[in-house]
């Protein structure tokens, strides 16, 4: 048949409708890809949003401070005049840093504006006739009070004060001077007042005075009357002994207890309190070149010694092992190697500032032991700097100039040996791991070591994983090799449905029904531990003597089901004999017998009770991941080994379990991940508090549980926020670095059964 | 045939039995958790019988009336050590746990008894359990009923007789007008009155927006101003209808006698429902059984959520499921199609299915960090900056709620619905596509029409998982939104009707809370495991339905898979 002779049906595929037609189609389709394109990239993006996001709110926890001239209006204000007379004593801020204060030997109260210097309340202090200004002592900054010392031997002590108001919508503050003592100096001693340390509680003050050559203590209590408001001062006056050091200058920390006196390079420690009145316990070599300044730190429990050396060192009082006090040098922070002529510490935080001779401003945190910024401000020596309350901008005087700089250091507070070293913090007898964020007074340190929550997240995994791994492993071989198809189409999709049980079910019932139920029979936990698999060995053997008649009556690959009575009369005859054996054993009571004998603390939400419980949750993942690997064995490679004579068991563990070495590895790396990243069941079942000890009976806070515990209560932004961040974005590339690496090792196990 | 220790443990079978062993304890313990959870959970709402004894201790004598909870064994050496006088020569003693009621009274709620000093046991028929609103239950007899200051009707004895019969159905019939009179104020309250604040809430915002705007034109305000009154004249109205029904149901009471002899008044209106277990026949136990059960699952919490139902919380969570769901299909759905028909194979795609695959195991918590600061701070924030200003300084959608829970959820378990989607993809056969594409379909069309019906198996698959696992899902939602006690169900009768912005209540965190957070954890705790086990049959039941979802609709593709 030629091709002539077909007659091709006459249809136009080219009518103006179907091209039309296709046109839409062909747009159809590629709106389609577009669509389908965003939408996937998009959800893509969004997963790794996750990433960098996390990483976006932890990263400026890292970031070094800065500073820089203050800028009002886009314009960087200018130095101005020191405002007022005299040589500055005394240089602060208030809250907003609009306003600073500077008092001057001449006795004159300057509150000007911080931006161009004008004055805007001058006072001056009533000096007496025929007095000078000897000396001014800081009390304390946050509360924004010093004291001033006369020739005459009186002392003033004087707070500057601020208020708020808002007429027509903007905020106007207004300084004053307030005299807490009252307005009358009080009378220290006959001598001019070179040197004066005060410290205060609530109402009763110390205020020690007086020169090189003698000191002399006023305690004053001021009682007020609650009926009428009226104020009682009285007070009494000692004279302290002879402490035989050239005093330069002293301080007195706030419980009124201990007076530190420096001279050029040494540091008495002085006891007030002591028995046989105030003496001297310690004498030290504070530094090697000499002491250039001398101030507490936030909260008055630690000192920091400035040195011509450009060495800064940080000391408090440690407990021995007798029991004393001793001073103690803490660390030691390097400003480099000019003298530093002034230190300024924060108000809310334990850092400070340092200003050495060549104008090289440092700020340092304590607590991290950081040194967040050094940059050089000024050309040459400057006389004074000075912190604002929120450390967000400093005064530094120079040559009767003063400059406002901002201050951007957000987070001194975190270092890589603060979140992961021993920390040796405030009060403490030695450098510790500590987890403690938040506390109730204002001058707290906040304790950010991650250590505790990372051992603690490590325990609590690794109780889970011995716990469920034998049982998961052994289950899964048993699943795959051994049990008939039959019941093992059941059995395998009936563990993998516990996977899907909510967590905080198991939390809820390990915490309210096992915790107790384990307290009050924790010696059968053990029993159990010991009786089952006997029983299971024992039945076993048994039933290899019973005729055949009878065991061929249930084939082969069913004996896990024989087991199940085995398995629960054993269970339940080690519940039943827990009583009986803790009286035999343990006089009635192995958790008291444990305390007492052995010293072991017991809690009853512990780390076995979260092992169990977690120890549930992985079993359905490793379970079901190692089955599958095992399962997935080429059948002829365990045929050939049988052939040649090896029994189930030689072929399961030298041909089966190596071949599938790397599927069980990676079911122990994603089981592990979900035993480190599971959150309610140890929210629940263990007592959150964060502590290292890796005794099986006590609790554990781990990183999940604390987010969830703190995370709710922290402030947006602040440290303790973007610590929580780094918590949650340790557990995201843990988990994640994990499952990869399982990830990986499961490809490589796919290809390599592919080749045989 | 005999086999010798030695043979038996060269052979392996030792090992082998072990082996069976774990998968048999294994298979044990989750049968057992969830026998425990259904036991607890089922045996609460069963009407207990209440025991009525002499109990003597230390030679004090007293009567106790109430349920048993539970018993346990102690040593007698830590009674001992507690003061309690114990006959020499017993080791161990039983001790019940007594659920006495009586709160108001006694101060506490439960109580335990040495089972040995207890005496002359019986079960009258004529004690009676109440559920109050306020004071957990009350055990005691009835002894008289009162119309406000006038007595109808008393009775004295401990028998049963016709006429106390008529006295407990004289106080049955106060309780059910009681009970249809806190329906009508429970309508004022909740609906009417709820609804006038609401739109008073509106307009206070529509002001404040207009404020805002600068907007002086005073008819603006003048309607806003007009309006509100209206709907305070409204709610003055509705306040007092509300006074007189509180007079209405505050007017009977009932005294009973409880087990030291004391005579106790109760308000008829504090009391959810009364009952003579003892008296009960099966069928009777059967129906207060089923009426509580109808409680459990369709009524508000009572009594900071240790008694009630947990209507609300099954709301929440079915609420946030289905806009989780709404959102994780169509996604999830793109994402894997895009992966596996249109992105071009190779390493990048590799590295990002491992990628997603592991996201899969990335711990919830670090989900509900991720959309505590993302979406509630970082996007609500600027929501709230940009459409809500009127609001502010009241966070709107800057604070936890049901959309960024829902949000954070679907982006939880968008991998699952990846996953699986994927899978599904890759188990069509080229050669159907490229039939399809063969007969001039464009890709889209053999996309819509053949590919995706053939994987809907698989999508419907994942879809489930993510479902059941978002319901379950608790610790990111403790971040983004969810509350012990939400004031209103974020799906209402006023305008827009949905209120994503509303934070809500849910089952598992519904456990959480009840169960460790609670001041009577005791008294909780029944309610718990009947919260648990509600839980976990919803999550058996979707995963069940997934499996058999799959099943079905592989089947009906089966003839296209050669």
């Amino acid at each position: 048949m030629s091709i002539e002779n077909t007659s091709a049906p006459q249809i136009d595929f080219n009518t103006p409708a179907q091209l039309r037609m296709r046109k839409f189609r062909a747009l159809k389709d590629k709106l389609a890809s577009g669509g389908i394109a965003f939408g996937g990239i998009s959800v893509i993006v969004a997963i790794v949003l996750i990433f960098f996001y996390l990483l976006y709110e932890v990263m400026p926890l890292f970031q070094s401070a800065h500073v820089e001239p203050w800028q009002k209006n886009d314009q960087a204000v200018e130095n101005y005049a020191v405002p007022g007379t005299g040589k500055t004593l005394y240089l602060s801020m208030e809250e907003q840093a609009e306003i600073g204060v500077r008092v001057s030997d001449q006795g004159e109260v300057v509150f000007f504006n911080t931006l161009n210097g004008s004055v805007i309340k001058a006072e001056q202090i009533n000096v007496p006739a025929n007095v000078s200004i000897t000396t001014l002592s800081t009390i304390s900054d946050p509360l924004r009070q010093f004291a001033i010392g006369f020739s005459n031997g009186d002392a003033l002590v004087i707070q500057h004060d601020y208020s708020s108001s808002y007429p027509d919508g903007n905020r106007v503050i207004t300084p004053s001077l307030v005299y807490p003592l009252g307005k009358e100096p009080i009378h220290i001693g006959d001598k001019p007042l070179k040197l004066l340390g005060i410290s205060h509680g609530e109402e009763n003050w110390n205020l020690i005075g007086g020169d090189e050559t003698g000191l002399t203590q006023v305690k004053i209590s001021v009682e007020e009357n609650i009926m009428t408001g009226e104020v009682d001062i009285s007070s009494e006056s000692e004279a302290l002994p002879n402490f035989n050091i050239k005093a330069h200058k002293l301080l007195l920390l706030p419980d009124r207890r201990w007076l530190m006196i420096a001279d050029k390079s040494k540091l008495a420690v002085v006891d007030l309190k002591a028995e046989d009145g105030a003496q001297t316990t310690q004498v030290i070599e504070a530094t090697k070149g000499s002491i250039t300044d001398f101030q507490m730190l936030l909260g008055g429990n630690a000192v920091l010694i400035a040195d011509d050396l450009g060495k800064i060192s940080q000391w408090f009082l440690v407990r021995d092992e007798a029991t004393d006090w001793k001073l103690t040098k803490i660390r030691e922070f390097t400003g480099g190697t000019h003298p530093i002529v002034n230190l300024s510490i924060e108000h809310r935080r334990k850092g400070f500032a340092s200003l050495d001779t060549q104008g090289t401003l440092r700020l340092f945190n304590t607590t991290a032991q950081r040194n967040a910024l050094t940059e050089t401000i000024v050309d040459g020596m400057a006389d004074r700097l000075s912190y604002a309350p929120r450390s967000n901008a400093m005064l530094v005087e120079k040559n009767g100039q003063l400059s406002l700089w901002a201050i951007h250091n957000e987070h001194p507070d975190v270092s890589w040996s603060a979140l992961w070293d021993k920390v040796w913090y405030e009060g403490y007898e030695k450098p510790e791991y500590i987890w403690q964020s938040s506390a109730a007074n204002n001058d707290f340190e906040p304790k950010y070591s991650l250590v505790p929550l990372a051992f603690g997240t490590l325990k609590a995994a690794f109780y889970a994983m011995l716990l469920g791994t034998p049982l998961a492993i052994c289950g899964a071989i048993y699943t795959a090799y051994f049990m008939v198809p039959a019941l093992r189409r059941k059995v395998k999709p009936f563990i993998e449905l516990m996977e899907a049980l909510p967590t905080v079910i198991l939390g809820f019932l390990a915490g309210l029904w096992l915790a107790p139920f384990m307290e009050d029979k924790l010696a059968g936990i053990f029993v159990i531990l010991l009786v089952v698999p006997i029983a299971i060995v024992t039945f076993g053997f048994l039933w290899a003597q019973v005729p055949d008649r009878i065991r061929f009556l249930i084939p082969e690959g069913w004996d896990a089901l024989l087991l199940v009575p085995v398995v629960i009369l054993a269970t339940l005859f080690s519940l039943f004999v827990s009583d009986g054996i803790e009286s035999l054993l343990f006089g009635g009571d192995m958790r008291l017998w444990m305390s007492n004998e052995l010293d072991i603390p017991f809690d009853q939400r512990n780390a076995l009770v979260v092992g169990i419980a977690m120890g549930f949750a992985v079993i359905p993942t490793i379970f079901s991941i190692t089955e599958d690997a095992i399962f997935a064995v080429p059948k002829h490679l365990s045929y050939g080994s049988l052939a040649l004579g090896a029994t189930p068991w030689q072929t399961l563990t030298r041909v089966v379990l190596p071949t599938a070495s790397p599927g069980i590895f990676s079911a122990l790396m994603i089981g592990m991940g979900r035993a480190v990243g599971e959150t309610m069941i140890v929210l629940m079942a263990t007592g959150n508090t964060p502590i290292m000890d890796m005794n099986i009976f006590e609790g554990m806070r781990t990183l999940a549980a604390n987010i969830a515990v703190e995370m709710p209560e922290s402030e947006v932004g602040s440290t303790h926020y973007r610590i929580l961040f780094l918590a949650a974005f340790v557990l995201f590339m843990f988990t994640f670095v994990v499952n990869t690496l399982a990830e990986l090792v499961r490809q490589r196990l796919r290809k390599k059964y592919g080749s045989l | 045939m005999r086999i010798s220790l030695t043979e038996w443990t060269k052979s392996g079978s030792p090992w082998v039995w072990l082996n069976a062993g774990a998968v048999t304890i294994c298979v044990i313990m989750v049968i057992g958790l969830l026998s425990l959870i259904a036991v607890r959970g089922l045996g609460h709402f069963w009407p207990a019988d209440i025991l009525q004894a002499k109990y003597s201790l230390n030679g004090n004598q007293s009567l106790v009336i109430g349920e048993i909870v539970e018993s346990e064994q102690v040593p007698a050496e830590q009674l001992r050590d507690a003061g309690v006088i114990v006959p020499d020569g017993t080791k161990m003693m039983r001790r019940d746990l007594m659920k006495i009621g009586n709160r108001d009274v006694s101060g506490i709620d439960f109580t335990w008894v040495l089972d040995s000093n207890l005496s002359e046991r019986s079960y009258p028929a004529m004690l009676f359990a109440t559920e109050r609103r306020e004071w957990g239950n009350f055990y005691g007899y009835l002894r008289a009923l009162k119309e406000g200051d006038t007595l109808i009707g008393q009775y004295a004895g401990y028998d049963k007789t016709p006429e106390y019969m008529a006295l407990w159905n004289r106080f049955e019939a106060s309780i059910e007008r009681a009970l249809s009179i806190r329906k009508d104020i429970y309508q004022i309250e909740k609906h009417e009155i709820g609804a006038i604040n609401y739109e008073l809430e509106r307009l206070r915002l529509k002001q404040r927006s207009l404020e805002l705007k600068n907007v002086v034109d005073p008819v603006a305000y003048t309607s806003i101003e007009t309006r509100r009154n209206e709907l305070n004249t409204e709610y003055e109205g509705l306040q007092q209808s509300l006074i007189d029904l509180y007079s209405e149901i505050n007017r009977d009471s009932i005294v009973a006698e409880i087990s030291n002899g004391q005579q106790i008044d109760i308000a008829v209106a504090k009391i959810v429902r009364a009952f003579r277990p003892n008296d009960m026949g099966i069928a009777a136990k059967l129906a207060h059984y089923a009426d509580k059960i109808w409680e459990f699952v369709s009524d508000d919490p009572r009594e900071a959520n240790t008694e009630g139902g947990i209507f609300p919380a099954i709301f929440g969570t079915v609420m946030m499921v289905i806009l989780m769901s709404v959102l994780v299909t169509p996604f999830g759905v793109v994402a894997a199609v895009y992966l596996r028909e249109y992105a071009k194979q190779g390493f990048m795609t590799r590295l990002i299915r491992i990628a997603v695959n592991n996201l899969a195991g990335v711990p919830s918590i670090v989900y509900g960090v991720f959309g505590l600061g993302f979406f509630v701070y970082f996007l609500g924030g600027n929501i709230d900056q940009l459409f809500f200003p009127e609001a502010l300084p009241s966070p709107t959608f800057g604070t936890g709620g049901l959309m960024w829970a829902s949000i954070t959820l679907a982006l939880l378990t968008v991998p699952v619905v990846i996953v699986a989607t994927e899978e599904g993809l890759s188990r069509i056969p080229r050669a159907v596509r490229e039939g399809s594409l063969a007969l001039g379909a464009t890709k889209a069309e053999t996309l819509w029409k053949v590919v995706l019906p053939m994987a809907s198996p698989a999508m419907m698959t994942g879809v489930i998982l993510a479902i059941a696992r978002a319901a379950g899902e608790v610790a990111p939602l403790m971040l983004v939104g969810v509350v012990k006690l939400a004031p209103s169900l974020p799906l209402d009768a006023n305008y827009p009707f949905l209120h994503l912005d509303q934070k809500f209540m849910h089952l598992g965190f519904h456990i959480y809370d009840v169960g460790f957070q609670s001041p009577n954890v005791e008294a909780a705790r029944p309610l718990v495991y009947a919260t648990a086990l509600l839980l976990v049959v919803v999550i058996a039941l979707l995963n069940i339905s997934a499996v058999q979802i799959r099943n079905h609709l592989r089947e009906k593709y089966k003839s296209l898979e050669m």
